[in-house]
């Protein structure tokens, strides 16, 4: 791995690093928040090159895409541990400030790995000369925010342009990380799976139309882009490696998105240089990932979260949480950081859950109309109490599974925090 | 309606249900299934003929590139023009919308003959418009305020053979001076997701009303009455 030793960090940078954790400790002193943000914004505004700065001499892992950014950056970044100092942005800020904030508040670390929302990679990356990047998959999401997907592609290929030392480990079954991966000098393909919304008609290059048999894809009338023979693909639970390397994954994460999201975090560390068996052996620590996995007791009720962004996202959760949960509180809000359309909901397949479901469902969150309006057609009865905590209480006392968008989640941990309920620490399947 | 079940075409979803649309087709499935009448959705991929003896058609949103396959299939393809022709209900939404016209400018600047079953043309307007829209049903037969959510970047004029769907109180539509979407024979375009038809079951009546050809029993739902009264009250 290419070690980068070259110290640029100078009189402005480091008052702009003082100033940043100053702003930081002060907002946390006076509760405006945790401070995840604040430090780093303040840097970025006093010298918008501590990125750079900050990145000089520690290796860089950027972890981007659509779906599973946070959960790969924390199993990224928990397999790397045992090797050294991790600098990450845990928390889930991935926009410049988060990044700046996560390398200012480790400044001695051996690695960096940083999630980094995709329509920033190219920014981001230009400063901190990624050592590597992962590029996990690339679906709807947001897109009254990002446009188009076409559009997120081309930042990613633009980042791969820009940083031809980068190894990119990149998701073989998806079409336009494929193609945003495509140019790259190095690159580990991983079969990370491909959700049925990850779903582009017209091949980024050429626009041809994607064609898809199972995982393989291939673009018609076009001989240069297929889908590349993977490097590394899951087996049930064991991560299998081309030449015959045989790893197996054992998660406290639930749900199969996660043991590809594990796929692509062993294949970085194995690109990285270290021993993936090894690595493998420290992902059952991560249980909870930014709060989206954790659990409370509020009021006698054990109450599971977990965050989904979107229609893939949904889909996965809800089959996770259907299987063992007989009350289930869905959470929507359409602030700009979830997309100002709930139309996706319409893109979530409850049809599927609705014949063999005894649950109680509850729609919550600023947009419970929406959801429960959605719900009623798709024949399932909802009570709608838009304060999700509120609605978390109606529930009788006994397991309580939410699933929610970003901001509803956060609006929820936000008001559990405030009623001092407390983490449950024994929920996940070992 | 040829047959016993209602079938509902969904064309081109690979390409043309970006944005929930298939949503459309959910509700009209649902709202006839609920009045005892059988329905069920029928696919029909991109470039695969469009049957023209479906009841009802819906399309939907699509980006740019994915707009441009749709629009060249469906020039070629006889099925949709000969549905239009025989008065079957078509709901064009959004990239649809456009492509149903004569012809539209894409964010490249390159034109692009559209199918031409709507007196419309698109160019691109400057910047996305993004939000809420309320709007006053012009088409006959619809009496409550249009409600939807706009995402799109085109500017679209109507020629003398398209009349409004409705006209703007808030928000953007087809962003010339009111119109929003538009009405020609059997078919119906429109800028307006939420999708469409689950905000606006009077829209989705009629349409289902022109596909079995009689009145149908109303179908109050406490749900949809209470979104629209919270898009309403905003």
């Amino acid at each position: 791995m290419r070690q980068k030793q070259k110290n640029l960090m100078n009189a402005r940078g480091r008052l702009a690093t003082a100033a940043g954790h100053l702003a930081g400790r002060v907002s946390q002193k006076l509760r405006l928040g945790s401070g995840g943000m604040i430090g780093g914004r303040v840097a970025l505004a006093l010298d918008p090159r501590i990125l750079a700065k900050l990145s000089a001499r520690v290796p860089v892992v950027l972890v981007t895409g659509t779906n599973g950014k946070s959960t790969t950056t924390g199993l990224l970044r928990s397999a790397l541990l045992p090797q050294g100092r991790v600098a990450s942005n845990v928390n889930g800020d991935n926009m410049p400030a988060g990044v700046a904030t996560a390398l200012m508040n480790d400044p001695d670390a051996d690695f960096a790995v940083l999630e980094v929302d995709e329509m920033h990679l190219p920014r981001i990356a230009r400063q901190t000369k990624p050592d590597m990047m992962v590029f996990l998959n690339l679906s709807r999401d947001q897109l009254d925010r990002v446009g188009e997907m076409k559009r997120v592609e081309g930042r990613l290929r633009k980042a791969v342009h820009e940083n031809p030392g980068a190894h990119v480990v990149a998701n073989a079954d998806d079409p336009l990380v494929a193609c945003a991966a495509w140019d790259a000098p190095r690159v580990t393909w991983v079969a990370a799976g491909s959700g049925r919304w990850n779903d582009p008609a017209a091949f980024p290059r050429g626009g041809g139309q994607i064609i898809r048999d199972g995982r393989d894809w291939w673009v018609a009338a076009d001989q240069t882009y297929r889908r590349p023979d993977p490097h590394w693909w899951v087996e049930d639970d064991t991560l299998v490696h081309a030449a015959g390397a045989r790893v197996p994954l054992r998660l406290s994460l639930p749900g199969e998105i996660n043991l590809l999201n594990a796929a692509q975090a062993l294949a970085a560390v194995s690109a990285l240089g270290f021993d993936a068996h090894a690595a493998a052996e420290e992902l059952p620590k991560v249980r909870d990932v930014a709060g989206r996995y954790q659990s409370f007791d509020v009021e006698g009720r054990q109450v599971q979260l977990l965050l989904a962004k979107n229609p893939a996202g949904w889909e996965e959760s809800l089959h996770i949480l259907t299987a063992d949960n007989d009350q289930l509180v869905l959470s929507v809000n359409a602030q700009v950081g979830d997309g100002e359309d709930t139309s996706w909901l319409w893109d979530v397949d409850f049809e599927s859950f609705a014949p063999d479901s005894a649950a109680t469902f509850y729609a919550s969150g600023e947009r419970a109309a929406d959801l429960q309006v959605r719900l009623d057609y798709a024949g399932l009865d909802s009570e709608l109490i838009a304060d999700p905590l509120a609605a978390v209480l109606a529930c009788r006392p006994g397991k309580v599974a939410v699933l929610a968008n970003y901001t509803a989640l956060q609006d929820l941990l936000a008001a559990i925090k405030t009623g001092g309920h407390q983490p449950v620490q024994e929920v996940h399947h070992e | 309606m040829s047959e016993s079940t209602l079938r509902v075409g969904v064309v081109a979803p690979e390409v043309l249900a970006t944005y929930g649309d298939l949503g459309n087709a959910l509700v009209l499935v649902e709202r006839a299934r609920r009045r005892g009448i059988d329905a069920e959705i029928v696919r029909v991929p991109l470039f695969e003929p469009v049957p023209n003896s479906l009841d009802i058609y819906a399309l939907g949103g699509g980006e740019d590139t994915a707009q441009a396959l749709a629009a060249a299939h469906l020039r070629e393809d006889p099925g949709l023009s000969q549905a239009a022709a025989a008065g079957k209900p078509i709901l064009a939404v959004c990239a649809a919308f456009q492509v149903l016209g004569k012809w539209y400018v894409d964010a490249n600047g390159s034109r692009i003959n559209g199918v031409g079953l709507l007196d419309a043309v698109t160019i691109p307007r400057d910047g996305r418009v993004v939000g809420e829209v309320i709007a006053h049903p012009v088409l006959a037969g619809l009496t409550k305020p249009l409600l939807g959510f706009e995402n799109h970047i085109g500017r679209t004029r109507l020629g003398p053979d398209a009349s409004p769907l409705g006209l703007v109180r808030a928000g953007v539509g087809n962003g010339e001076h009111g119109p929003e979407g538009a009405v020609q024979g059997s078919i119906i375009g429109t800028y307006l997701h939420g999708p469409v038809l689950a905000r606006n079951p009077q829209l989705a009546d009629l349409l289902l009303e022109r596909a079995v050809g009689h009145p149908l029993a109303p179908l109050p739902m406490a749900s949809v009455e209470r979104l629209r009264a919270e898009l309403l009250s905003q």
